[in-house]
């Protein structure tokens, strides 16, 4: 059974300048009650670790408005212009991975690999100062695990083992995710006894989550904006 | 439809028609987004979304939304029947893996060999390459739609690109509101243009050198 705690004791052990990875693809799927919590807490000087900054008002774009965070790792920062924008002044310092090599250096940090070989970034400056293999004739370059101590997922239904289930395109992130952080920290919008959300419908199982959460806001982006 | 809306058309019309029924797709946003309305009759494609579905459907009708359910773009679409949902980590295992048949995309720049420049102008636009390195790197075949000059006439079918890469060496179809180019190991092949234009304009609009396919096509 994992811990079923409130969204302010969840958060808070992170402190300035933790690394935490956050789920969602343009706020798809973003722990905004978590990220709220976070937010109010103070947090700040954090390593956030995001597919994308998703919206300036919205789920995880919201931590780089308010200026909580020193570093940015992502694949697309587009449609929140102040990344950008901080990017440029030198406020924050982004690094640019593209998606399916961010996926995979998290899960091959929470599968125990020492790295994935992607032909991904071959020939451009993805590759600058990485090991690049011939493997079969072919160029691979070296991607090495990517970990850190906090991540935040948002689940529909978890049971008190921490299994979840993430509808629809919501997964996104959230499996490498899960995988690759120390203390994962579920929100999820029910929360259900053991038995009653079916194994053969679990997203993430339970083993790797470290506390559950009550959602408290809604869940979806569409609605924050309307 | 005004001239520019119609050349696009056009453009979209003749990629769509180079996928075989069945095929696993792609599409970039912007003007790519447009090949899914114009598949010929009797084909059907599957539409794979790089967040984490095959089967990406229209967008979803006002109202009618739901907030799981959205495309690369972050827009609220649909699923259709025999679609199927994954993680991002599935998601790129099909692009990376080659399982993706045609990826369509736009470009700021292309070159003689392939080169693909269209995710970055420093110090002007740096959004992130999101999923188009893998996209490039990764599908069987990439396919460029664009217009053949930029804003200010200039040349966008280059010798060498001068911009940033997302990938090398790997474009295989140049498509442009004038003309059909097939990237070769000897160089570009123009075998189609557009029927509002010549040879000799296509050549004139086009930096890289171009080898003329002995039987000429028109779209």
């Amino acid at each position: 059974m994992k811990p079923i705690l409130t969204a302010d004791k969840a958060v808070e052990d992170i402190k300035d300048g933790a690394t935490l990875m956050v789920a969602g693809f343009m706020g798809c799927g973003n722990a905004f009650t978590l990220v709220d919590a976070l937010i109010r807490k103070g947090t700040k000087d954090l390593n956030l670790i995001t597919s994308d900054t998703a919206y300036p008002d919205v789920g995880v774009g919201r931590i780089i408005c308010q200026n909580r965070a020193a570093t940015l790792t992502a694949s697309h920062i587009g449609t929140n212009p102040v990344s950008g924008q901080k990017m440029n002044s030198g406020e924050l310092k982004v690094t640019l991975v593209p998606q399916g090599t961010l996926a995979e250096r998290m899960r091959a940090k929470g599968a125990g690999l020492g790295g994935v070989l992607t032909p991904t970034g071959i020939g451009t400056a993805v590759e600058e100062g990485k090991q690049k293999l011939n493997i079969g004739g072919k160029d691979f370059l070296l991607e090495l695990p990517l970990g850190a101590e906090f991540a935040f997922i948002k689940a529909e239904v978890a049971d008190k083992y921490g299994n979840a289930y993430l509808p629809a395109a919501t997964k996104n992130m959230a499996v490498s995710m899960a995988m690759a952080a120390d203390h994962v920290i579920l929100e999820a919008e029910k929360i259900v006894e053991a038995g009653e959300l079916d194994p053969d419908r679990v997203t993430i199982p339970g083993v790797f989550i470290s506390a559950i959460v009550q959602s408290t806001l809604p869940a979806s982006n569409l609605q924050l904006k309307a | 439809m005004d001239p520019k809306e119609l050349k696009r058309v056009r453009l979209v019309k003749r990629i769509a028609q180079e996928f075989p029924d069945g095929a696993l797709v792609n599409l970039g946003i912007g003007m790519p987004t447009m090949v899914a309305n114009y598949i010929p009759e009797g084909r059907t494609i599957l539409l794979h979304s790089e967040n984490g579905f095959t089967g990406l459907g229209p967008a979803a009708q006002k109202g009618k939304e739901d907030q799981r359910v959205v495309n690369a773009g972050g827009q609220p679409v649909t699923i259709i029947p025999g679609g199927a949902y994954f993680d991002s980590a599935m998601s790129f295992a099909i692009i990376r893996g080659g399982h993706v048949d045609y990826t369509v995309l736009g470009a700021l720049e292309v070159d003689m060999e392939g080169n693909l420049a269209n995710y970055m102008i420093p110090g002007k636009m740096v959004p992130g390459m999101g999923g188009a390195m893998d996209l490039v790197a990764g599908a069987r075949n990439v396919i460029i739609a664009m217009e053949h000059v930029n804003k200010n006439g200039a040349p966008k079918i280059l010798k060498k690109c001068s911009l940033p890469l997302t990938a090398k060496g790997e474009v295989d179809l140049i498509v442009t509101d004038m003309a059909f180019i097939r990237v070769t190991k000897k160089g570009l092949v123009l075998e189609e243009i557009a029927e509002d234009t010549t040879v000799e304009e296509v050549i004139k609009a086009t930096e890289a050198p171009l080898h003329i396919a002995g039987k000429m096509g028109k779209f």
